[in-house]
């Protein structure tokens, strides 16, 4: 490809340091560029960034939040990051999260008592199930009648979302609140805290370190590999294709799932309307920063978690709190870019170059 | 009881409309092979763009050309990134949707919930807003829903009548053989998804200077999920897009006032209905048990490279 007297070669291989460098750069970039929004806006980007850095990573009641604001963004890049792997386009991790939260969230609170570790171990199912079986009706669809897994998941969403909507407001609201919300589930089920921190971050760290030995030796990892390559090299091989999307899809329906368990029984300890509140989304853009590698997901994620968190402390300074979104949404970009120089060698044509000096 | 059934037929119209834009101009943009999922995000940003012009300026003509510029701007970005750096588009997508929404409620911040001086207003059509109840539904309505009334026919003729709608219709399908035919399916992806954002982005400025005259963070409300899902409804087709815009504008219109008769249903049943009727559509149109061909776009998502030929 040509543009200009630059050319573009596509390159074979990438070196594992520039595979790691290179979102890094690019995040930086990013974080560089959303400075101009925040200049235009009136504010003093250099201060913002240093408050909103110091406070969510460098102190430490700080950066507990910021990694309990990352649990449910963990998960959900988790799960992304496993149908991603697959070329299955889920993009409703919101819904299996919100589906998931129903179900656990619901046992939780209405479900028989049970003695402490099975009480949890039934809330975690549920929820895992919950996102599973949510997200099981896309699979199906795209398995058998191959509907385009990315429009099916995103109305399921929204189907999640009002059922849980109403749930909120209607039958399983508190009394005398006025806000969309349950009562707090029973104090035996609140997973515990260390040092402010979640246990719940143990089990996502040990998830994505099952995921990724999962994915890297195992072979049905392989198969998964193989079948994102080529659909058609994989069926020829005698992979049974339909029966790996569906159960790579409830897998990562589950995980998402599993974001409600945390998020219900270790943050916010009930079901509230809006609960997800876009971390399904997010999730994607976490699970793609990370190149789909379980374990840079944990780290991706609590930076997200960081932005999320710092954005509350410079409300302070009246910086709108959507600044996290943005600047979010700004390093996606950047990293998207960053993305193509690792696939491209980028050099300047000499031919093309005389030609125009002649003329 | 006709004044009621008036009155939410012309209001289904004016809901119709503001997802009708969006709604067409994803069709153009997936026609030509690039599902933009930041739809919600872009309706965002024109709609507060465009509500930022009127607040300083007055200016209605102004803030309507800003909308678009803006959704130009953003549809050009989105191009880059998928069809120049062959970035993925449902990330790209995510990545628009969440910089969008983040940055539409940035910069929108100072003039949340302050209304503006002026808006579109309805214009009654001289004769034809006399014929009695069409005249209410139809033709007591403002600019941008008579802007629509021209934009229907006109993109059905283009898509499915000119040799420009042709190409367009193959470049979604297969790009390859139209790259053979020496036609420059790159420049081609660029004009569209532009158009496709500036449409959306006047989706977002029906909003913000004409269902309402005020701004608010994340006032389209899933309306963009809904365009969205009308394009899949639709069989990216802009005649069907109308009736589905008109049934989802209807049911959403009905089922704020069915629940005044019927409290037994909760709202959020009657807020479900297009997108459980959206995955019902697409299963029976796009379903590979069926043996004819389908409508939906073959080369859609796929990342056009001449290298990979």
């Amino acid at each position: 490809m040509k543009i200009g007297t630059l050319r573009f070669e596509k390159k074979q291989t990438v070196s594992l340091y520039k595979k790691i460098l290179n979102p890094i750069v690019f995040i930086i970039l990013g974080m560089a560029f959303s400075c101009v929004f925040i200049a235009a806006a009136g504010f003093q980007p250099i201060a913002v960034f240093a408050k909103m850095i110091s406070y969510s990573f460098l102190s430490a009641k700080g950066f507990s939040s910021s990694v309990n604001a990352a649990l449910p963004l963990m998960f959900c890049g988790l799960s992304v990051a496993i149908a991603f792997k697959m070329n299955l386009n889920n993009i409703g991790a919101e819904g299996q999260y919100a589906i998931g939260a129903i179900l656990g969230g619901g046992f939780a609170l209405y479900g028989p008592d049970l003695p402490a570790p099975f009480s949890w171990i039934a809330v975690f199912l549920l929820c895992a199930l919950g996102g599973g079986l949510w997200a099981l009706i896309a699979a199906a669809l795209k398995a058998y009648w191959k509907i385009n897994e990315t429009i099916v998941t995103l109305m399921l969403n929204y189907i999640a979302l009002l059922l849980l909507d109403y749930l909120c407001y209607g039958p399983w609201m508190a009394p005398k609140q006025t806000t969309a919300m349950t009562s707090t589930i029973p104090k035996s089920l609140y997973l515990p805290m260390i040092n402010g921190i979640s246990s719940g971050v143990f089990l996502a760290i040990l998830i994505a370190v099952l995921l990724y030995l999962f994915l890297r030796y195992t072979t049905v990892g392989y198969r998964i590999d193989v079948i994102k390559n080529s659909v058609r090299s994989a069926e020829y091989a005698g992979i049974p294709v339909k029966k790996f999307i569906l159960i790579v899809f409830v897998l990562s329906g589950a995980l998402a799932g599993l974001a409600g368990f945390v998020e219900v029984t270790g943050i916010l300890h009930r079901v509230q309307s809006q609960l997800p509140r876009g971390s399904g989304y997010t999730g994607i853009v976490i699970a793609y920063l990370s190149q789909f590698n379980p374990l840079a997901v944990i780290i991706v994620a609590i930076l997200f978690g960081g932005l999320q968190n710092g954005s509350a402390i410079v409300q302070i300074m009246g910086v709108p709190s959507q600044i996290a979104t943005m600047i979010q949404g700004t390093i996606m970009v950047f990293v998207i870019v960053g993305e193509f120089f690792n696939h491209y060698r980028i050099s300047v044509d000499r031919e093309e170059k005389k030609g125009g000096a002649r003329t | 009881m006709i004044t009621l059934l008036t009155s939410i037929c012309a209001t289904a119209i004016v809901y119709a409309v503001s997802i009708l834009y969006a709604a067409i101009g994803e069709i153009f943009s997936q026609r030509a092979g690039i599902m933009n999922l930041g739809i919600e995000g872009i309706m965002l940003m024109g709609a507060v763009s465009g509500f930022l012009t009127v607040y300083y300026t007055n200016n209605l003509v102004l803030a309507f050309a800003a909308s678009i510029l803006v959704g130009v701007v953003l549809g050009f970005v989105f191009a880059f990134l998928t069809v120049t750096l062959h970035a993925d588009q449902i990330v790209c997508g995510m990545a628009f949707l969440i910089l969008c929404s983040g940055l539409s409620g940035f910069i929108g911040k100072r003039v949340t919930g302050i209304a503006s001086a002026v808006k579109f207003e309805k214009i009654d059509i001289p004769v034809l807003s006399r014929i009695p109840v069409i005249g209410d539904i139809f033709f007591k309505q403002d600019f941008l829903v008579y802007l629509m009334y021209i934009i229907i026919p006109l993109s059905i003729f283009y898509i499915y009548k000119t040799r420009a709608g042709l190409i367009l219709r193959a470049l979604g399908e297969n790009p390859a053989s139209l790259d053979t035919a020496g036609i420059n399916v790159f420049a081609l992806r660029y004009a569209y998804v532009m158009f496709a954002c500036a449409m959306t982005a006047i989706s977002g400025a029906c909003i913000s200077l004409s269902y309402t005259n005020f701004w608010n963070e994340g006032m389209t409300g899933g309306k963009g999920w809904i365009a969205f899902s009308l394009v899949a409804f639709s069989r990216w087709n802009p005649w069907y897009a109308l009736h589905g815009a008109l049934l989802f504008g209807g049911i959403s219109i009905i089922g704020m006032n069915l629940q005044i008769y019927l409290p037994g249903v909760p709202s959020q049943f009657y807020g479900m209905l297009p997108y459980a009727a959206t995955v019902f559509a697409l299963i029976i149109t796009t379903g590979s048990f069926r043996k004819k061909h389908t409508e939906e776009p073959a080369a859609l998502c796929q990342i056009y490279d001449r290298e990979d030929r």
